[in-house]
Protein backbone atom coordinates (compact mmCIF):
# COMPACT_ATOMS: atom_id res chain seq x y z
CA UNK A 1 0.00 0.00 0.00
CA UNK A 2 1.18 3.02 -0.62
CA UNK A 3 0.95 6.58 0.14
CA UNK A 4 1.56 10.05 -2.20
CA UNK A 5 1.51 13.35 -0.58
CA UNK A 6 1.62 16.81 -2.91
CA UNK A 7 4.25 18.85 -1.79
CA UNK A 8 3.27 22.21 -1.34
CA UNK A 9 5.34 25.64 -2.12
CA UNK A 10 4.73 28.75 -3.22
CA UNK A 11 7.14 31.62 -5.01
CA UNK A 12 10.19 28.95 -4.73
CA UNK A 13 9.82 27.94 -1.21
CA UNK A 14 8.72 24.77 0.13
CA UNK A 15 5.61 25.79 2.04
CA UNK A 16 5.60 24.86 5.88
CA UNK A 17 2.87 21.97 5.86
CA UNK A 18 4.22 19.85 3.40
CA UNK A 19 6.24 18.67 6.49
CA UNK A 20 2.99 17.90 8.14
CA UNK A 21 1.86 15.96 5.53
CA UNK A 22 5.40 13.84 4.78
CA UNK A 23 5.30 13.16 8.80
CA UNK A 24 1.98 11.87 8.35
CA UNK A 25 1.95 10.05 5.10
CA UNK A 26 5.19 8.36 6.80
CA UNK A 27 3.09 7.20 9.96
CA UNK A 28 0.64 5.66 7.87
CA UNK A 29 3.00 3.29 5.85
CA UNK A 30 5.25 2.49 9.09
CA UNK A 31 1.56 0.85 10.03
CA UNK A 32 0.63 -0.53 7.54
CA UNK A 33 3.52 -1.00 4.56
CA UNK A 34 3.98 0.37 1.75
CA UNK A 35 6.04 3.80 0.41
CA UNK A 36 5.22 6.95 0.95
CA UNK A 37 5.78 9.00 -2.27
CA UNK A 38 5.68 12.88 -2.75
CA UNK A 39 5.26 14.78 -5.75
CA UNK A 40 6.17 17.91 -6.78
CA UNK A 41 5.16 20.52 -9.77
CA UNK A 42 5.74 23.51 -11.04
CA UNK A 43 9.27 25.48 -12.59
CA UNK A 44 12.34 24.92 -11.40
CA UNK A 45 11.08 22.76 -8.81
CA UNK A 46 14.26 20.35 -8.53
CA UNK A 47 15.59 22.03 -5.93
CA UNK A 48 12.86 22.62 -3.72
CA UNK A 49 12.17 19.04 -4.68
CA UNK A 50 16.15 17.32 -3.11
CA UNK A 51 15.10 19.48 -0.35
CA UNK A 52 12.17 17.42 0.98
CA UNK A 53 13.30 14.28 -1.23
CA UNK A 54 15.30 12.36 1.96
CA UNK A 55 11.94 12.54 3.89
CA UNK A 56 9.99 10.15 1.39
CA UNK A 57 10.65 7.12 0.03
CA UNK A 58 10.50 8.74 -3.64
CA UNK A 59 9.78 12.03 -5.07
CA UNK A 60 8.39 12.82 -8.38
CA UNK A 61 9.66 15.72 -10.25
CA UNK A 62 6.98 17.12 -12.93
CA UNK A 63 9.20 20.46 -13.98
CA UNK A 64 6.03 22.30 -16.39
CA UNK A 65 6.23 26.70 -15.84
CA UNK A 66 2.57 25.98 -17.19
CA UNK A 67 1.23 23.98 -14.29
CA UNK A 68 2.45 26.70 -11.91
CA UNK A 69 -1.09 28.61 -10.62
CA UNK A 70 -3.03 27.07 -13.22
CA UNK A 71 -4.99 24.36 -11.39
CA UNK A 72 -6.46 22.75 -14.79
CA UNK A 73 -3.12 21.93 -15.73
CA UNK A 74 -1.44 20.94 -12.78
CA UNK A 75 -4.95 18.54 -11.68
CA UNK A 76 -4.17 17.29 -15.56
CA UNK A 77 -0.70 16.47 -14.66
CA UNK A 78 -1.05 15.17 -11.09
CA UNK A 79 -4.20 12.88 -12.73
CA UNK A 80 -1.86 11.12 -14.71
CA UNK A 81 0.65 10.56 -11.91
CA UNK A 82 -1.98 9.13 -10.05
CA UNK A 83 -2.92 6.86 -12.44
CA UNK A 84 0.40 5.53 -13.34
CA UNK A 85 1.55 4.77 -9.29
CA UNK A 86 -1.75 3.96 -8.10
CA UNK A 87 -1.48 5.11 -4.23
CA UNK A 88 -4.33 4.12 -1.97
CA UNK A 89 -3.77 7.13 -0.25
CA UNK A 90 -3.20 10.83 -1.77
CA UNK A 91 -2.92 13.73 0.89
CA UNK A 92 -2.90 16.97 -0.22
CA UNK A 93 -2.60 20.35 2.68
CA UNK A 94 -6.55 21.85 3.20
CA UNK A 95 -4.86 25.50 2.24
CA UNK A 96 -5.90 27.89 -0.21
CA UNK A 97 -3.74 25.94 -2.92
CA UNK A 98 -5.00 22.61 -1.75
CA UNK A 99 -8.99 23.41 -2.07
CA UNK A 100 -8.26 24.46 -5.40
CA UNK A 101 -7.14 21.67 -6.67
CA UNK A 102 -8.30 18.29 -4.58
CA UNK A 103 -11.70 18.54 -5.30
CA UNK A 104 -11.06 19.08 -8.98
CA UNK A 105 -8.89 16.08 -9.10
CA UNK A 106 -11.10 13.79 -7.07
CA UNK A 107 -13.88 14.41 -9.52
CA UNK A 108 -11.73 13.66 -12.52
CA UNK A 109 -10.19 10.34 -11.00
CA UNK A 110 -13.90 9.80 -9.46
CA UNK A 111 -12.58 8.86 -6.21
CA UNK A 112 -14.08 9.95 -2.76
CA UNK A 113 -12.36 13.03 -0.88
CA UNK A 114 -12.86 13.66 2.84
CA UNK A 115 -11.42 17.55 3.36
CA UNK A 116 -9.95 19.32 6.18
CA UNK A 117 -8.89 16.11 8.27
CA UNK A 118 -7.67 16.66 11.82
CA UNK A 119 -7.46 12.79 12.51
CA UNK A 120 -6.51 9.90 10.18
CA UNK A 121 -5.91 6.36 10.80
CA UNK A 122 -6.34 2.17 9.68
CA UNK A 123 -7.88 0.25 11.61
CA UNK A 124 -9.57 -2.82 10.48
CA UNK A 125 -7.75 -2.23 6.86
CA UNK A 126 -9.90 0.63 7.17
CA UNK A 127 -9.21 3.98 6.32
CA UNK A 128 -11.50 6.50 9.25
CA UNK A 129 -10.93 10.13 8.64
CA UNK A 130 -11.55 12.47 11.43
CA UNK A 131 -12.77 16.01 11.09
CA UNK A 132 -13.77 18.90 13.21
CA UNK A 133 -17.26 20.10 12.31
CA UNK A 134 -19.92 23.09 13.90
CA UNK A 135 -16.88 25.53 14.75
CA UNK A 136 -14.99 22.73 16.91
CA UNK A 137 -17.54 21.61 18.82
CA UNK A 138 -18.22 18.10 17.31
CA UNK A 139 -16.04 15.55 15.63
CA UNK A 140 -17.14 13.56 12.75
CA UNK A 141 -15.38 9.75 11.81
CA UNK A 142 -15.83 9.15 8.25
CA UNK A 143 -15.26 5.96 6.34
CA UNK A 144 -14.61 5.67 2.56
CA UNK A 145 -17.50 3.94 0.98
CA UNK A 146 -16.47 3.99 -2.75
CA UNK A 147 -12.88 3.88 -4.63
CA UNK A 148 -9.83 2.32 -4.91
CA UNK A 149 -7.50 5.02 -4.06
CA UNK A 150 -8.74 7.50 -1.05
CA UNK A 151 -7.80 11.24 -0.85
CA UNK A 152 -7.51 13.67 2.04
CA UNK A 153 -6.79 17.39 2.90
CA UNK A 154 -5.52 17.59 6.10
CA UNK A 155 -6.27 20.87 8.52
CA UNK A 156 -2.93 23.15 8.33
CA UNK A 157 -0.68 22.89 12.18
CA UNK A 158 -2.47 20.12 13.23
CA UNK A 159 -0.55 17.01 12.48
CA UNK A 160 3.00 17.16 13.93
CA UNK A 161 6.31 17.31 12.06
CA UNK A 162 8.82 14.20 13.03
CA UNK A 163 11.45 14.92 10.36
CA UNK A 164 11.38 10.54 9.70
CA UNK A 165 13.55 9.84 6.80
CA UNK A 166 12.89 7.25 3.88
CA UNK A 167 14.79 6.30 0.81
CA UNK A 168 14.95 9.97 -0.77
CA UNK A 169 14.76 8.56 -4.02
CA UNK A 170 13.44 11.04 -7.53
CA UNK A 171 12.13 10.64 -10.21
CA UNK A 172 11.89 12.88 -13.04
CA UNK A 173 9.02 12.86 -15.19
CA UNK A 174 7.97 14.70 -18.05
CA UNK A 175 4.64 16.96 -18.32
CA UNK A 176 1.96 15.76 -19.83
CA UNK A 177 0.59 18.95 -20.98
CA UNK A 178 0.85 19.76 -24.01
CA UNK A 179 -0.62 23.35 -24.93
CA UNK A 180 -0.78 26.58 -22.76
CA UNK A 181 -3.81 25.80 -20.53
CA UNK A 182 -5.94 29.13 -20.67
CA UNK A 183 -9.27 29.04 -19.08
CA UNK A 184 -8.08 30.69 -16.17
CA UNK A 185 -5.30 33.34 -16.76
CA UNK A 186 -3.02 33.98 -13.12
CA UNK A 187 -2.07 37.39 -13.36
CA UNK A 188 -0.26 38.09 -10.29
CA UNK A 189 0.14 38.15 -6.72
CA UNK A 190 -0.83 40.83 -4.36
CA UNK A 191 1.31 41.58 -1.32
CA UNK A 192 -0.33 42.64 1.54
CA UNK A 193 -0.06 46.18 2.55
CA UNK A 194 2.28 47.16 5.76
CA UNK A 195 -0.10 48.86 8.32
CA UNK A 196 0.96 51.64 10.93
CA UNK A 197 1.47 48.95 13.18
CA UNK A 198 3.76 45.37 13.01
CA UNK A 199 1.54 43.07 15.04
CA UNK A 200 3.65 39.97 14.99
CA UNK A 201 6.76 42.34 17.03
CA UNK A 202 4.65 43.56 19.93
CA UNK A 203 4.99 41.52 23.34
CA UNK A 204 1.84 42.19 24.33
CA UNK A 205 -1.73 41.94 22.23
CA UNK A 206 -4.85 42.35 23.00
CA UNK A 207 -6.75 40.66 20.82
CA UNK A 208 -10.94 40.91 20.09
CA UNK A 209 -13.61 39.08 18.47
CA UNK A 210 -16.87 38.71 17.57
CA UNK A 211 -18.17 39.40 21.19
CA UNK A 212 -17.39 42.89 21.09
CA UNK A 213 -20.77 43.32 19.33
CA UNK A 214 -20.25 46.91 18.28
CA UNK A 215 -17.40 49.08 16.48
CA UNK A 216 -18.33 51.22 20.03
CA UNK A 217 -16.84 48.68 21.75
CA UNK A 218 -13.68 49.01 19.98
CA UNK A 219 -12.05 52.07 22.74
CA UNK A 220 -12.43 50.04 25.66
CA UNK A 221 -10.00 47.63 24.42
CA UNK A 222 -7.98 50.30 23.05
CA UNK A 223 -8.02 51.67 26.32
CA UNK A 224 -6.45 48.69 27.91
CA UNK A 225 -3.88 47.82 25.03
CA UNK A 226 -2.98 51.61 26.03
CA UNK A 227 -2.55 50.89 29.49
CA UNK A 228 -0.76 47.72 29.35
CA UNK A 229 1.77 48.74 27.11
CA UNK A 230 0.39 46.78 23.90
CA UNK A 231 -1.47 46.83 20.23
CA UNK A 232 -5.08 45.96 19.34
CA UNK A 233 -5.35 42.95 16.67
CA UNK A 234 -8.36 40.60 15.53
CA UNK A 235 -10.13 37.82 14.37
CA UNK A 236 -11.74 37.30 10.90
CA UNK A 237 -14.92 38.85 11.77
CA UNK A 238 -13.55 42.41 12.89
CA UNK A 239 -11.65 42.85 9.52
CA UNK A 240 -14.81 41.71 7.15
CA UNK A 241 -16.77 43.92 9.14
CA UNK A 242 -14.00 46.35 8.36
CA UNK A 243 -13.44 47.40 11.86
CA UNK A 244 -9.69 47.16 12.17
CA UNK A 245 -7.50 47.30 9.28
CA UNK A 246 -6.64 43.73 7.55
CA UNK A 247 -2.92 44.20 9.10
CA UNK A 248 -4.53 43.55 12.73
CA UNK A 249 -5.79 40.51 12.07
CA UNK A 250 -4.52 37.17 13.45
CA UNK A 251 -4.80 33.71 11.92
CA UNK A 252 -3.97 31.71 8.70
CA UNK A 253 -5.06 34.36 6.47
CA UNK A 254 -3.27 37.09 8.57
CA UNK A 255 -0.84 37.39 10.99
CA UNK A 256 1.50 34.64 12.86
CA UNK A 257 2.01 35.96 16.09
CA UNK A 258 4.09 34.55 19.39
CA UNK A 259 3.85 37.82 22.08
CA UNK A 260 4.44 37.36 25.71
CA UNK A 261 0.88 37.98 26.61
CA UNK A 262 -1.97 37.32 23.93
CA UNK A 263 -4.99 38.17 25.57
CA UNK A 264 -8.14 36.91 23.46
CA UNK A 265 -11.70 38.71 24.05
CA UNK A 266 -14.77 37.39 22.92
CA UNK A 267 -13.08 35.15 19.82
CA UNK A 268 -14.40 31.73 19.94
CA UNK A 269 -11.58 30.35 18.64
CA UNK A 270 -12.03 28.86 14.89
CA UNK A 271 -9.12 27.08 13.96
CA UNK A 272 -7.95 29.40 11.52
CA UNK A 273 -7.46 31.44 14.56
CA UNK A 274 -6.07 29.32 16.65
CA UNK A 275 -2.83 28.53 13.78
CA UNK A 276 -2.11 32.22 14.41
CA UNK A 277 -1.67 32.66 17.79
CA UNK A 278 -1.12 29.07 19.46
CA UNK A 279 2.46 29.35 20.34
CA UNK A 280 2.06 32.43 22.78
CA UNK A 281 3.93 32.31 25.54
CA UNK A 282 0.75 32.90 28.23
CA UNK A 283 -2.52 33.30 26.34
CA UNK A 284 -5.66 34.57 28.64
CA UNK A 285 -9.26 33.96 26.99
CA UNK A 286 -12.37 35.82 28.19
CA UNK A 287 -15.25 34.44 26.09
CA UNK A 288 -19.27 34.02 27.48
CA UNK A 289 -19.52 30.24 25.87
CA UNK A 290 -18.07 28.02 28.12
CA UNK A 291 -17.49 25.14 25.10
CA UNK A 292 -15.78 27.91 22.74
CA UNK A 293 -13.08 26.46 21.15
CA UNK A 294 -10.71 29.17 22.36
CA UNK A 295 -10.58 27.92 26.28
CA UNK A 296 -8.87 24.58 24.89
CA UNK A 297 -5.76 26.69 24.17
CA UNK A 298 -5.56 29.54 26.49
CA UNK A 299 -3.74 28.91 29.29
CA UNK A 300 -6.29 31.25 31.53
CA UNK A 301 -9.89 31.48 31.04
CA UNK A 302 -12.48 33.94 32.21
CA UNK A 303 -16.17 32.96 31.17
CA UNK A 304 -18.16 36.73 31.32
CA UNK A 305 -18.80 39.02 29.52
CA UNK A 306 -15.62 41.11 28.07
CA UNK A 307 -17.63 44.07 28.32
CA UNK A 308 -18.03 44.36 31.77
CA UNK A 309 -14.47 42.68 32.81
CA UNK A 310 -12.35 45.29 30.40
CA UNK A 311 -13.00 48.40 31.84
CA UNK A 312 -12.98 47.41 35.47
CA UNK A 313 -9.28 45.02 34.32
CA UNK A 314 -8.00 48.58 33.11
CA UNK A 315 -9.37 50.92 36.02
CA UNK A 316 -7.39 48.15 38.41
CA UNK A 317 -4.14 47.89 36.32
CA UNK A 318 -4.09 51.80 36.04
CA UNK A 319 -4.84 51.95 39.87
CA UNK A 320 -1.82 49.21 40.61
CA UNK A 321 0.41 51.04 38.11
CA UNK A 322 -0.35 54.47 40.36
CA UNK A 323 -2.08 55.93 36.90
CA UNK A 324 -5.39 58.34 38.01
CA UNK B 1 -25.36 38.93 -16.04
CA UNK B 2 -27.77 36.46 -14.81
CA UNK B 3 -26.16 35.34 -11.30
CA UNK B 4 -27.34 32.18 -9.05
CA UNK B 5 -26.44 31.95 -5.65
CA UNK B 6 -26.32 28.25 -4.03
CA UNK B 7 -27.70 28.90 -0.26
CA UNK B 8 -27.24 27.20 2.60
CA UNK B 9 -29.30 27.34 6.15
CA UNK B 10 -27.12 26.08 8.89
CA UNK B 11 -27.35 25.97 12.83
CA UNK B 12 -25.85 28.80 14.85
CA UNK B 13 -23.62 27.05 17.30
CA UNK B 14 -22.09 29.92 18.83
CA UNK B 15 -22.26 30.18 22.42
CA UNK B 16 -24.54 27.04 22.90
CA UNK B 17 -23.79 23.53 24.35
CA UNK B 18 -24.02 21.33 21.08
CA UNK B 19 -25.56 17.43 21.93
CA UNK B 20 -25.20 14.53 19.75
CA UNK B 21 -28.27 12.75 18.72
CA UNK B 22 -28.47 8.71 19.67
CA UNK B 23 -28.45 7.49 16.01
CA UNK B 24 -24.62 9.30 16.54
CA UNK B 25 -25.19 10.88 13.11
CA UNK B 26 -26.86 14.17 14.08
CA UNK B 27 -26.48 16.82 16.57
CA UNK B 28 -29.56 17.52 18.47
CA UNK B 29 -31.37 20.63 16.42
CA UNK B 30 -34.65 20.84 18.21
CA UNK B 31 -33.18 23.63 20.87
CA UNK B 32 -31.13 25.75 18.07
CA UNK B 33 -31.36 28.76 16.29
CA UNK B 34 -30.59 28.40 11.99
CA UNK B 35 -29.04 31.66 10.17
CA UNK B 36 -27.86 31.85 6.74
CA UNK B 37 -24.46 30.58 6.01
CA UNK B 38 -21.71 33.51 6.85
CA UNK B 39 -20.26 33.04 3.50
CA UNK B 40 -23.88 32.72 1.73
CA UNK B 41 -24.68 35.95 3.08
CA UNK B 42 -22.21 37.88 1.05
CA UNK B 43 -22.27 36.00 -1.90
CA UNK B 44 -25.97 36.59 -1.91
CA UNK B 45 -25.03 40.60 -1.74
CA UNK B 46 -22.41 39.75 -4.07
CA UNK B 47 -24.79 38.32 -7.03
CA UNK B 48 -27.76 41.17 -6.16
CA UNK B 49 -24.67 44.10 -6.33
CA UNK B 50 -24.35 42.95 -9.96
CA UNK B 51 -27.81 42.77 -11.02
CA UNK B 52 -28.00 46.09 -9.49
CA UNK B 53 -25.17 47.82 -11.50
CA UNK B 54 -25.49 45.45 -14.85
CA UNK B 55 -28.85 44.60 -14.73
CA UNK B 56 -29.99 40.49 -15.07
CA UNK B 57 -31.56 38.26 -12.67
CA UNK B 58 -30.38 36.49 -9.62
CA UNK B 59 -31.72 33.35 -8.47
CA UNK B 60 -31.11 31.66 -4.80
CA UNK B 61 -30.79 28.12 -5.02
CA UNK B 62 -30.68 25.49 -1.61
CA UNK B 63 -31.40 21.98 -1.25
CA UNK B 64 -33.05 21.04 2.14
CA UNK B 65 -36.78 20.61 3.85
CA UNK B 66 -39.38 23.51 3.84
CA UNK B 67 -37.83 24.95 7.09
CA UNK B 68 -34.66 26.05 4.79
CA UNK B 69 -37.26 28.32 2.69
CA UNK B 70 -36.77 30.31 5.65
CA UNK B 71 -33.32 31.52 3.75
CA UNK B 72 -35.03 31.71 0.30
CA UNK B 73 -37.08 34.16 1.81
CA UNK B 74 -34.51 36.38 3.36
CA UNK B 75 -32.71 36.21 -0.52
CA UNK B 76 -36.29 37.19 -1.96
CA UNK B 77 -36.04 40.28 0.62
CA UNK B 78 -32.33 41.09 -0.34
CA UNK B 79 -33.56 41.90 -3.99
CA UNK B 80 -33.34 38.31 -5.30
CA UNK B 81 -35.90 37.43 -8.43
CA UNK B 82 -36.56 33.99 -8.11
CA UNK B 83 -36.03 31.67 -5.19
CA UNK B 84 -36.14 27.01 -5.75
CA UNK B 85 -35.59 24.70 -3.02
CA UNK B 86 -34.91 20.93 -4.07
CA UNK B 87 -37.05 18.75 -1.62
CA UNK B 88 -34.49 16.47 -0.55
CA UNK B 89 -33.27 15.18 2.61
CA UNK B 90 -29.68 16.64 3.19
CA UNK B 91 -28.86 12.88 3.65
CA UNK B 92 -25.37 12.17 1.48
CA UNK B 93 -21.95 14.11 0.81
CA UNK B 94 -20.75 17.42 -1.16
CA UNK B 95 -21.12 14.85 -4.47
CA UNK B 96 -24.62 14.29 -3.39
CA UNK B 97 -25.64 17.97 -3.29
CA UNK B 98 -23.33 18.69 -6.25
CA UNK B 99 -25.26 16.61 -8.51
CA UNK B 100 -28.39 17.71 -7.34
CA UNK B 101 -27.63 21.44 -7.92
CA UNK B 102 -26.15 20.91 -10.98
CA UNK B 103 -28.93 19.68 -12.69
CA UNK B 104 -31.15 22.23 -11.03
CA UNK B 105 -28.87 24.68 -12.48
CA UNK B 106 -28.93 23.39 -15.94
CA UNK B 107 -32.32 24.25 -16.21
CA UNK B 108 -31.46 27.98 -15.72
CA UNK B 109 -29.61 30.84 -17.39
CA UNK B 110 -26.35 32.01 -15.93
CA UNK B 111 -22.97 33.99 -16.38
CA UNK B 112 -22.03 33.27 -12.83
CA UNK B 113 -22.66 30.69 -10.15
CA UNK B 114 -22.02 32.09 -6.81
CA UNK B 115 -21.23 29.85 -3.61
CA UNK B 116 -19.81 30.52 -0.05
CA UNK B 117 -16.29 29.52 0.19
CA UNK B 118 -16.92 27.39 3.32
CA UNK B 119 -20.27 26.21 5.33
CA UNK B 120 -19.97 26.73 8.87
CA UNK B 121 -21.62 23.35 9.77
CA UNK B 122 -19.03 21.45 7.94
CA UNK B 123 -16.40 23.19 6.49
CA UNK B 124 -15.65 20.88 3.32
CA UNK B 125 -15.18 23.35 0.50
CA UNK B 126 -15.98 20.82 -2.03
CA UNK B 127 -19.40 21.39 -3.59
CA UNK B 128 -19.04 24.76 -5.83
CA UNK B 129 -15.85 22.78 -7.39
CA UNK B 130 -17.69 19.50 -7.84
CA UNK B 131 -20.83 21.59 -9.54
CA UNK B 132 -18.27 23.49 -11.80
CA UNK B 133 -16.67 20.32 -13.07
CA UNK B 134 -20.29 18.45 -13.77
CA UNK B 135 -21.12 21.64 -15.69
CA UNK B 136 -17.69 21.49 -17.25
CA UNK B 137 -16.95 25.53 -16.84
CA UNK B 138 -14.47 27.60 -14.80
CA UNK B 139 -14.27 27.50 -10.73
CA UNK B 140 -12.13 30.20 -8.79
CA UNK B 141 -12.07 29.56 -5.08
CA UNK B 142 -11.74 31.68 -1.43
CA UNK B 143 -12.32 35.16 -3.88
CA UNK B 144 -12.11 38.19 -1.84
CA UNK B 145 -12.64 40.76 -4.64
CA UNK B 146 -13.77 40.45 -8.22
CA UNK B 147 -13.93 42.99 -10.90
CA UNK B 148 -16.78 42.49 -13.66
CA UNK B 149 -15.42 43.00 -16.99
CA UNK B 150 -16.58 41.94 -20.63
CA UNK B 151 -17.31 38.25 -20.80
CA UNK B 152 -14.97 37.26 -17.89
CA UNK B 153 -13.81 38.83 -14.42
CA UNK B 154 -11.02 39.34 -12.76
CA UNK B 155 -11.17 37.42 -9.53
CA UNK B 156 -8.66 37.97 -6.44
CA UNK B 157 -8.19 34.86 -4.48
CA UNK B 158 -7.09 34.68 -1.12
CA UNK B 159 -4.09 32.77 0.15
CA UNK B 160 -2.25 32.80 3.49
CA UNK B 161 -0.84 35.40 4.80
CA UNK B 162 -3.13 38.04 4.03
CA UNK B 163 -1.73 37.49 0.39
CA UNK B 164 -3.74 37.70 -2.58
CA UNK B 165 -3.64 35.73 -6.49
CA UNK B 166 -5.69 37.47 -8.96
CA UNK B 167 -6.95 35.85 -12.37
CA UNK B 168 -8.60 36.57 -15.27
CA UNK B 169 -11.04 33.81 -15.35
CA UNK B 170 -13.55 33.54 -18.53
CA UNK B 171 -17.38 33.01 -18.36
CA UNK B 172 -19.42 31.01 -16.90
CA UNK B 173 -17.94 30.31 -13.66
CA UNK B 174 -18.40 29.22 -10.71
CA UNK B 175 -16.97 31.67 -7.70
CA UNK B 176 -16.78 30.38 -4.15
CA UNK B 177 -17.25 33.86 -2.17
CA UNK B 178 -14.83 34.47 0.60
CA UNK B 179 -16.63 36.45 3.84
CA UNK B 180 -15.42 40.24 3.91
CA UNK B 181 -15.67 40.73 -0.15
CA UNK B 182 -18.21 43.33 0.52
CA UNK B 183 -20.85 44.71 3.18
CA UNK B 184 -23.99 42.36 3.76
CA UNK B 185 -27.51 44.89 3.47
CA UNK B 186 -29.49 44.95 6.29
CA UNK B 187 -32.47 43.01 5.98
CA UNK B 188 -36.01 43.73 7.91
CA UNK B 189 -38.16 41.49 9.25
CA UNK B 190 -40.43 43.06 7.45
CA UNK B 191 -39.30 42.69 3.93
CA UNK B 192 -38.79 38.82 4.64
CA UNK B 193 -42.64 39.02 5.70
CA UNK B 194 -43.31 40.52 2.88
CA UNK B 195 -41.12 38.02 0.65
CA UNK B 196 -43.63 35.22 2.17
CA UNK B 197 -46.25 36.62 -0.83
CA UNK B 198 -43.97 35.37 -2.97
CA UNK B 199 -43.11 31.97 -4.90
CA UNK B 200 -40.53 29.78 -4.10
CA UNK B 201 -40.33 26.97 -6.66
CA UNK B 202 -39.97 23.42 -4.82
CA UNK B 203 -38.20 20.64 -6.83
CA UNK B 204 -37.88 16.93 -6.39
CA UNK B 205 -35.16 14.55 -7.41
CA UNK B 206 -38.00 12.77 -10.02
CA UNK B 207 -38.45 16.79 -11.22
CA UNK B 208 -34.56 16.82 -12.14
CA UNK B 209 -34.50 12.70 -13.16
CA UNK B 210 -32.27 12.02 -10.36
CA UNK B 211 -31.82 8.41 -9.33
CA UNK B 212 -30.66 7.17 -5.85
CA UNK B 213 -27.80 5.80 -7.91
CA UNK B 214 -26.76 9.17 -9.44
CA UNK B 215 -26.24 10.55 -6.24
CA UNK B 216 -24.79 8.19 -4.39
CA UNK B 217 -22.59 9.44 -1.42
CA UNK B 218 -18.68 8.74 -2.21
CA UNK B 219 -18.04 9.17 1.58
CA UNK B 220 -20.07 7.75 4.66
CA UNK B 221 -20.56 9.39 8.06
CA UNK B 222 -19.84 7.03 10.51
CA UNK B 223 -20.51 8.74 13.81
CA UNK B 224 -20.49 12.12 15.59
CA UNK B 225 -18.99 12.59 19.18
CA UNK B 226 -17.75 15.12 21.20
CA UNK B 227 -13.97 16.24 21.28
CA UNK B 228 -11.99 14.70 24.54
CA UNK B 229 -11.66 16.98 27.09
CA UNK B 230 -7.96 18.34 26.75
CA UNK B 231 -5.67 20.32 29.54
CA UNK B 232 -8.50 23.48 29.00
CA UNK B 233 -7.60 26.79 30.50
CA UNK B 234 -7.43 27.00 34.33
CA UNK B 235 -10.68 29.17 34.87
CA UNK B 236 -10.76 32.44 36.89
CA UNK B 237 -13.71 32.95 38.72
CA UNK B 238 -15.24 35.34 40.84
CA UNK B 239 -17.27 38.55 41.09
CA UNK B 240 -16.60 41.19 38.49
CA UNK B 241 -13.78 42.87 40.87
CA UNK B 242 -12.68 39.73 41.69
CA UNK B 243 -11.80 38.52 38.33
CA UNK B 244 -10.22 42.12 37.50
CA UNK B 245 -8.32 41.58 40.80
CA UNK B 246 -7.12 38.46 40.25
CA UNK B 247 -5.80 38.77 36.55
CA UNK B 248 -3.89 41.70 37.83
CA UNK B 249 -2.40 39.44 40.18
CA UNK B 250 -1.78 36.88 37.18
CA UNK B 251 -0.30 39.72 34.71
CA UNK B 252 1.84 40.72 37.66
CA UNK B 253 3.36 37.09 38.50
CA UNK B 254 3.94 36.57 35.32
CA UNK B 255 6.03 39.84 34.67
CA UNK B 256 3.12 41.20 32.51
CA UNK B 257 2.81 44.28 34.81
Amino acid sequence: MSVLIVAEHRKGEIRDVTFELLSKGREIVKAMGGDLYAVILGKDVMKLAKSIAEFADKIFVIEDERVENNAEAYVRVLKRLVERISPKLIIMANSSFGLDIAPCLAMELDIPLITDCVGLKFSDDKLIATKSIYGGKVLADYLFDYGKTYFVTLRVGEFKVTYEKGRGEIEVLPSIVKEEVVNKRFIGFIEPEKGEVDITAADIIISIGRGIKEKGNIKITEELANTLGGVLACSRPIVDYNWLPKDRQVGSSGKIVKPKLYLALGISGAFQHIIGMKDSSLIIAINKDPMAPIFRVAHYGVVGDLLKIVPELTRMIKESKGIK
Amino acid sequence: MNVIACIKRVPDVSEVDVEIEPSGKEIKKERLTFIINECDNYSLEEAIRIKERFGGSVTAITVGSREDEEILRRALAMGADKAIRVDFDLKGDSYTIARVLSEVIRGEKYDLIFFGALSGDFGCGQVGAYVAKILGINCVTFVKRIEYLSGFIKAYRELEGGLEEAYDVKLPAVVTIQTGINEPRYVSIMGIRRARAREIKVLTLQDLGLKDIDIAPKVKLERLYLPPPVKAAELIAGTLEEIAMKLVALLKGKGVI
